[in-house]
């Protein structure tokens, strides 16, 4: 029974929304695929109860609607029904808990590599979102990319995300669910992307003037492209510097960058201990402009990073040019 | 170095060319225009001679009944407002890249759009038909605490303005009607505009904490003789259970904007990136609050559509015992799924299937509502006025919001839903048939017992028609917005993404939609001028107390206080003409409350603190809080013990509605 059900989701997307294509019903890799698969039996229900309570309520209302004929029709004293309230309570519950079974365990299975590729070795990528940019880190293969990431096809890619900012959100909707990328903690997601292909990502969590425009795009290549990509990358990508990155971190727009080392050799972000790179300077704008205040452990310190050997902080020489231009609106 | 050579207009430290926002024609426009309009409100009151009567009748009142009117009054000048703002982020996204607004003033928009219909909308406009209506249903004379009644409009109505002056005066909060740190602390928005919304939303939220007190002891302690808890109406009963959850979730957005204050005012770090600081905490706290807040306006809502469904089917409400359960069932889940709201933020998949199951099971008590209010239709005649209108409208499109939040409830899939504007679509689709429709349905239904006269059902037909057509062509296209991938809060989007036709249908669904809220307008005007105002005070045939009474409202309310005996008490006792009469001898002298100029006096102390210490002018927001204490000491050797109604002014007013002595007046309209 189950089973023709499900095969009868695959049609609803296209009975229904016939004529639209619509990113979230055509998923691009098994993630987004068993997502879809659980918003496509959910749609089932939810039609069912949106045609019983229609149809139902057109009856109800048409059928006894005042009309001149019943002008002297004086409703019964009704206060209701125990065996029908005991049928609406106990339907909803049943399609609850048909529900609850499948997003129970897509929600346990999202959490891990997708079936069928937990053979294949993943690739980590790192994601910090910052204002108002993405930046992925390719710590094995040491280099690192700006507003755009290449992985390749068929291969599950464990994504450890962490923000420079605020709370941003990491969205490819071709290819799976989104998470949320914070300030000193991780978060981790696994994306798979069947066929080579370019996906749209974007940040889905406002964070700011330049929100709209924080998008990236994720490139699926063949595993040859992808190797061929990585080398020339090493081979001809310029070495990112730590002032270079405090620059990047600031709230700007900008292109793609490409580099062929890591800004994790300095620091993660994901790290509870990692310095701050918060510096309100820099966000003024509109309006009445209030007190800041001095962090130990932001942009202005010179305390060192924690993380290993990384002995001093050289941030805090670039930031006479930051001083208050905020009476320029 | 460009700061040192921009002009800096400072006089005694305060800078001028900040605290106004100047530079955009819009807002120009608006300063320009509430200048003209104080200068003539000011100008109109005095010509017409109304200074004092405004202030004995109305700023100063302790009556629920007028206390109610300026709740409602406040709610539909903040709906404009917010409406505004819906209408000019629609404007901005009709069409890919478009310059009409900038994403900062976008920004500003969509926050102060959400707090507004929110908290200055929705809650206003529901507490004040809870104030003109509850005591008179539960057959009382006025609320328990009459003076902290006004108290609660005042800081509410302090806090309103407080918030909106941002947009002239100050800037805009502008990090969404949610607010999330670190985004709203001062390391990413150190302009003032977010002090407003902590400072003007805890100034509001004290005044409707009070409200909750105020409503959980009326209902409990001044129902009628023979009102049971089970023989009480439904709107009383979910304004009782709306109060309880005030109570309940209130101190929390209490405590967090209080914490909020002091990371933005003091630099501490209780959700700030540096210094230890834990954002998470914001979003847990904020929601904590949030969804119950949700159902705070859901619930009475609910309870009007019952009260006009039962009216005008002409039947008594369908299961009213499972209503009951149901209600108490929601309240109390409605405190557990607060995580619901980020999924994203990885709590793992335990804590996710937790509040996915309690998610979708408050479809269950809601569906349960949903039959009961088709089967009170059953079987009954229903007359379709414009008050029935907005309640039959409110099935099918609430049931849409259901089933799109059900679909939310699901923790995985929501991974694809979250922040898009399918989201926004559900939200709607849940607060305007939910709230708006339902606070409709309630204006028309207790229109002629607030003022003697009814508003137009011909014109009210147009509003209606206009309105649920518009709102259908605005939202639902959303829905496929969403799930082709556009995300909620943006201010454009490109060309080649190829959402263009649905956001332009949507924009031209809100002109349809504010040409409704103008006939509603129009209707207003034109009953107040033409309306026929010799009505009988009972015009729908109704079945509650409230409708045992004068229209407009005598001042003390009842002459005698009725004795219940079972659900629907006016109803029985039309049908058994039993206590429609009053007699001389029944008529007693009546004790009522003194009007008083402590709470307008608070509100206004409130509010220039509340402002100094948005600006952060810390010794001058002390200074203007001692005014505060002085308030409240005042009222401490405040020995005013009310005023007695004499017997013979009783006796002329009662006649004059009852037509002839000893004798109800017809009440079949
Ligand atoms: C009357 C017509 C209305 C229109 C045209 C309208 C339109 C909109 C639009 C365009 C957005 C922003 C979408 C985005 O870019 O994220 C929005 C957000 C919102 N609306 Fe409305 N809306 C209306 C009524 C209401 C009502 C009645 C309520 C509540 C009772 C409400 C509550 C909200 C909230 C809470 C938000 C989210 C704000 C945020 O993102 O911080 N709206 N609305
Ligand atoms: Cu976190
Ligand atoms: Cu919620």
């Amino acid at each position: 029974m189950k089973k023709i059900l499900l095969s009868l989701t695959a049609l609803l997307p296209l009975l229904v929304l016939s004529g639209c294509n619509m990113v979230v019903f055509e998923p691009q890799g098994p993630v987004a695929r068993s997502i879809t698969d659980l918003i496509n039996w959910s749609l089932i229900w939810m039609l069912l109860v949106v045609v019983v309570v229609f149809g139902l309520f057109g009856y109800i209302v048409w059928k006894y609607r005042e009309r001149p004929e019943n002008k002297d029709y004086e409703p019964p004293e009704e206060h209701g029904s125990t065996l029908l309230e005991i049928i609406w309570t106990g339907i909803p519950i049943l399609i609850v808990i048909a529900l609850t079974i499948p997003t129970v365990k897509t929600l346990y299975a999202l959490e891990e590599a997708p079936k069928g590729y937990e053979e294949k070795e993943p690739i980590t990528i790192h994601v910090t979102s910052a204002d108002w940019k993405w930046i992925f880190s390719y710590p094995e293969q040491g280099i690192e990319t700006v507003n755009y990431v290449n992985i390749p096809e068929d291969t599950p890619v464990l994504f450890k995300m962490t923000s420079a900012s605020t709370m941003q959100s990491f969205w490819v909707p071709a290819l799976g669910g989104q998470k949320y990328t914070m300030p000193k903690m991780e978060t981790e997601m696994y994306l798979v992307a069947d066929n080579p292909g370019s996906y749209d990502g974007q940040n889905t969590n406002f964070n700011g003037r330049g929100y709209a425009d924080m998008k990236f795009e994720v490139l699926a290549q063949t595993d040859e492209k992808f190797n061929e990509w990585l080398a020339d990358v090493k081979e001809t990508a310029p070495k990112l510097t730590e002032s270079e990155y405090d620059d990047l971190l600031k709230p700007t727009h900008m292109g793609r960058l490409t580099f062929s080392n890591t800004h994790l050799e300095w620091v993660n972000h994901a790290d509870p201990h990692s310095k701050a790179y918060t510096n309100p300077e820099l966000y003024r704008g509109h309006g009445y402009q209030g007190k800041t205040f001095e962090e130990e452990d932001n942009y202005k310190s010179n305390q060192p990073n924690v993380m290993e050997n990384h002995g001093q902080g050289g941030h805090d020489e670039s930031e006479d040019n930051h001083g208050g231009d905020h009476n320029e609106h | 170095m460009k700061a040192k050579i921009t002009m800096e207009v400072t006089i005694m430290s305060i800078k001028w060319d900040e605290f106004f926002i100047t530079g955009d024609p819009l807002i120009l426009g608006s300063q320009i225009a509430i200048v003209l309009t104080m200068i003539g409100a000011v100008a109109g009151i005095t010509y017409l001679k109304k200074w004092k009567y405004l202030w004995t009748e109305w700023l100063t009142t302790v009556d629920h009944k007028k206390i109610g009117m300026m709740y409602i009054i406040s709610a539909v000048l903040m709906f404009f407002r917010g409406g505004m703002d819906g209408l000019l982020m629609k404007a901005q996204t009709a069409q890919p890249e478009m310059g009409f607004l900038d994403s900062q003033h976008y920004n500003e928009i969509f926050t102060t759009h959400g707090v507004i219909m929110i908290l200055f909308m929705a809650m206003p406009f529901l507490i004040g038909l809870m104030n003109v209506v509850i005591p008179l249903q539960i057959g009382a004379r006025d609320v328990a605490f009459p003076q902290l009644n006004a108290l609660s409009f005042w800081l509410f109505f302090s806090g309103a303005m407080l918030f909106n002056i941002s947009f002239v005066i100050g800037g805009s909060p502008d990090a969404g009607w949610t607010s999330y740190f670190p985004l709203a602390g001062k390391e990413f928005s150190p302009g003032i505009g977010n002090n407003f919304y902590a400072v003007a939303l805890q100034i509001a939220g004290i005044g409707t904490l009070m409200t909750g007190i105020n409503f959980i002891v009326t209902i409990l302690k001044m129902r009628t003789k023979g009102m049971t808890l089970m023989k009480m109406p439904m709107f009383t009963w979910t304004t009782f259970v709306t109060s309880i959850l005030i109570v309940a979730a209130f101190p929390i957005f209490t405590v967090a904007l209080a914490l909020m204050t002091f990371d933005r005012l003091y630099g501490t770090h209780f959700f700030t990136v540096s210094g230890g600081g834990m954002d998470m905490l914001w979003a847990n706290l904020f929601w904590l609050w949030g969804h119950p807040e949700v159902y705070i306006v859901a619930l009475p809502a609910f309870g009007i559509f019952s009260e006009v469904i039962s009216t005008f089917s002409r039947k008594s409400l369908f299961g009213y015992k499972s209503m009951v359960f149901s209600i108490l069932g929601i309240a109390l889940l409605s405190m557990v799924v607060w995580v619901h709201h980020f999924y994203t933020m990885g709590s793992g998949p335990a804590v996710n299937s937790f509040f996915s199951i309690t998610t979708m099971a408050i479809a269950i008590p809601t569906g349960v509502k949903m039959f009961n209010w088709l089967f009170t239709m059953r079987k009954g005649r229903i007359k379709i006025s414009s008050a029935m209108l907005w309640a039959l409208a409110f099935v099918p499109c609430f049931v849409i919001g259901g089933v799109t939040g059900v679909m939310l409830a699901m923790g995985a899939a929501d991974y694809q839903y979250h922040n898009t504007l399918f989201l926004v679509a559900h939200f709607h689709y849940v607060l305007i048939p939910g709230v708006v429709f339902a606070v409709f349905a309630g204006l028309y239904y207790w229109w002629p017992k607030m003022f003697g006269f009814m508003l137009n059902e011909k014109i009210g037909k147009w509003h209606f028609w206009l309105f649920v057509i518009g709102f259908n062509v605005t939202f639902m296209p959303m829905f496929f917005l969403g799930l082709n991938g556009a995300v909620r809060r943006a201010y454009t989007y490109s060309a080649e993404s190829g959402f263009a036709p649905l956001f332009m249908l949507s924009a031209i669904g809100s002109i349809i939609l504010a040409a409704g809220f103008a006939v509603f307008c129009y209707n207003i005007y034109w009953s107040i001028r033409y309306a026929d105002r010799n009505i009988s005070s009972d015009p729908w045939d109704a079945r509650t107390l409230e409708w045992s009474t004068a229209s407009p409202v005598q001042f003390y309310n009842f002459a005698k206080l009725q004795e219940v005996k079972s659900l629907d008490p006016f109803w029985h006792m039309k049908k058994k003409n039993e206590g429609l009469t009053l007699y001389d001898s029944e008529i007693e002298e009546i004790h009522m409350p003194s009007n008083s100029w402590l709470p307008i006096y608070m509100g206004v102390i409130f509010g220039i603190a509340g402002f100094l210490l948005v600006f952060e002018w810390h010794i001058a927001a002390a200074l203007a809080a001692i005014g505060i204490f002085a308030g409240l000491i005042i009222r401490s050797f405040d020995y005013n013990e009310g005023f007695h109604v004499k017997k013979d002014e009783i006796h002329r007013i009662e006649n004059a509605w009852r037509k002839t002595e000893g004798e109800v007046h017809d009440h079949v309209s």
